[in-house]
């Protein structure tokens, strides 16, 4: 294949890492902006939403699409259950402090990963998408004679990988409008904005906090649904998606929810294209640096502006 | 007897009896205590950044490392001997820990931990993409037959338990000087306060710059006596694991505490060692005992013997 079709397929399937990526990292976002703390478990999350999605296609019979369609509900819901109950039980009795929670979520994220590892075990098991039809896609060439349109081997993407990227969209406009246009999204913009006087206006902080934890691990275990007909349920692959989640938070400001958006899109698709040039290995060091560097000498996020 | 001649009691009470427990010791917690020792050396090192002077790091694996690989590299590829070999391995600890302090204390609090964290990921990444020469997680062995130091076999397991016991005591005799001495006075006025410090004249950066290449160091020497000791370097002592495994200690232990790293890093190991004679998941006790500290004993083990028994503990 010539290096046109090549890069348009790494950015094709760059979008789709993109739109699972763009979700997750909304979720660290939304968590670290409104309680301010680092949720180092996010990744765990994640991963649990693959490992439940798996339980429950297995365990519902049929068509599976009737399984994945399930999963897409239960998984984050459960998920988000979890995580309200680590924010009751853990997070809210730490105060919030955030160098104690950074200390506790590290703990929560080897909980969940070893029970995952001693119920769920080490294997790698796919999930069957629920419809996954190839389309070939087309190009242009310059030929003899002339422009013509030539259909190389190998370029092409399948339905269901478009329609990860649409649900991803939709989804975050739903967050987008439910932070925007809601009361509750109301709410949790005055707690993020100003704790104590949110306190001081009658607000129940403490539950939208609860809710707030909640929503960020459901948002990470939907992108993990979403993706995991394309990758495999693994107990340790909630590895990347944190260092990612990171660095497109990280990047895209810390706690604003556009920069996360236009972050993501920037680090999804040039990972897709970085990654058929140098080596996977190469990319992720070039991507914690500049995490580092961006942390150390702008810590505001490339597209932030910093606070007057 | 006086405050002074009460810490000196203890401390040199500890290495005694550590000295001496090698003559009585079955052979499996003989190895286990000399693997202990050198590991709480580490501890030490992480304590001295995170107990005395607050900073939490994310990425002492970093410094490990470097200790272990300067020295580990230094023999396999240049064909040096176990001495300037270790020099290696620490002055790569001080040049990676000053170039670390340099650009990481620019930033504070949860910054902090995540830019810790990123640089130690990025160093671990590049060892696993430079896998030609550092064998990648596979890792290498050091031959017996080249782990000769001074005449001294350090292979064998009794001269391999005074070298650690050596290594623990200059660490854990030199925080102790350390943290009484001017020095270590302002960097626990630095965990108290900073801006205090500041405005008392003394410069906190330099200050925290010191804390760290020292604690970098300590940490970098216990990783090149590691790898010495036992024959082993892999990229797994650079994983966010081993980021995260001398925090656990500390604080299990007691952060700010001189006996805490010890305490913590003996009870973990003996903890783990049972829990994977159990299962595979052994790693759920770390995460248990994580969350049960912050939840319910921030203080550590030894920090809450100071705050109930002994208040003169330093």
């Amino acid at each position: 294949m010539e290096i046109g079709p090549y890069i348009m397929l790494a950015s094709l399937e760059g979008a789709v890492t993109a739109a699972v990526l763009a979700l997750t990292a909304c979720g660290l976002s939304l968590v670290f902006g409104v309680m301010r703390v680092v949720n180092i478990a996010h990744g765990e999350f994640f991963m649990l939403g693959a490992v439940i999605a798996w339980w429950v296609a297995q365990g519902i019979a049929g068509h599976p699409a009737l399984g994945f369609a399930a999963a897409l509900v239960v998984a984050p819901v459960v998920v988000g259950a979890v995580a309200v109950a680590a924010d009751v039980t853990i997070l809210r009795h730490l105060d919030y402090d955030p160098e104690r929670t950074i200390v506790a979520t590290i703990g929560l994220l080897y909980i969940i990963q070893q029970l995952t590892l001693m119920t769920y075990g080490p294997e790698a098991r796919p999930v069957q998408a629920p419809f996954s039809t190839r389309i070939a896609l087309p190009w242009l060439e310059h030929g003899p004679e002339g422009w013509q349109v030539i259909w190389p081997w190998g370029l092409g993407t399948t339905t269901y990988k478009l329609a990860v990227i649409g649900a991803a969209v939709a989804v975050l406009l739903g967050v987008w409008a439910l932070m925007a246009r809601t009361r509750i999204g109301l709410l949790m913009r005055a707690t993020q904005m100003d704790r104590e006087m949110a306190l001081a206006f009658a607000i129940p902080v403490e539950r939208v906090y609860a809710l707030v934890f909640g929503l960020g691990a459901g948002l990470a275990a939907l992108a993990a649904v979403l993706i995991v007909p394309i990758q495999q349920a693994h107990y340790l692959m909630g590895g990347d998606p944190l260092l990612l989640s990171f660095v497109v938070v990280i990047i895209g400001g810390l706690g604003s929810l556009p920069g996360t958006v236009l972050a993501a899109v920037l680090i999804g698709l040039s990972d897709g294209i970085i990654s058929v040039f140098f080596s996977p290995t190469l990319a992720k060091i070039l991507a914690t640096l500049l995490v580092g560097l961006v942390l150390v000498f702008r810590p505001q996020g490339l597209f932030g502006v910093r606070a007057p | 007897m006086s405050r002074r001649a009460r810490i000196l009691a203890l401390h040199g009470g500890l290495l005694a009896v550590l000295f001496a427990a090698q003559f009585v010791l079955p052979a499996y917690h003989h190895g286990n205590l000399a693997r202990i020792m050198v590991l709480a050396s580490y501890a030490l090192g992480y304590n001295l950044l995170f107990g005395y002077t607050g900073l939490l790091s994310l990425g002492h694996a970093l410094f490990f490392a470097a200790g272990m690989y300067g020295m580990a590299l230094s023999m396999q590829h240049l064909e040096a001997a176990p001495a300037p070999a270790l020099l290696a391995g620490l002055a790569a600890g001080i040049a990676v820990s000053a170039l670390l302090g340099l650009l990481a204390l620019r930033t504070a609090g949860v910054a902090f931990m995540i830019v810790t964290l990123m640089f130690a990921q990025a160093g671990h990444l590049t060892i696993l993409y430079f896998g030609e020469w550092t064998r990648g997680d596979e890792g290498f062995v050091i031959a017996a037959t080249r782990r000769v130091l001074w005449g001294i076999d350090l292979a064998d397991p009794v001269s391999r338990y005074f070298a650690a016991w050596g290594l623990f005591a200059v660490c854990l005799l030199s925080t102790l000087w350390l943290v009484r001495r001017p020095f270590g006075k302002v960097l626990i006025a630095i965990r108290e306060n900073e801006e205090r410090v500041r405005m008392l004249g003394y410069d906190p950066f330099l200050h925290k710059l010191g804390a760290l290449v020292v604690s970098g160091t300590m940490s970098a020497a216990a990783g090149a006596v590691y790898g010495l000791l036992f024959g082993y370097a892999g990229a797994t002592f650079a994983s966010v694991q081993y980021s995260i495994f001398p925090l656990l200690w500390v604080l299990l232990g007691g952060a700010g505490t001189v006996l805490g790293p010890f305490v913590g890093t003996l009870f973990m190991f003996y903890l783990i060692d049972l829990a994977s004679g159990v299962t595979t998941a052994y790693m759920l006790i770390a995460g248990v005992v994580l969350v049960a500290l912050t939840l319910f004993a921030p203080q550590g083990l030894m920090g809450e013997v100071r705050r109930r028994l002994w208040g003169w503990l330093p």
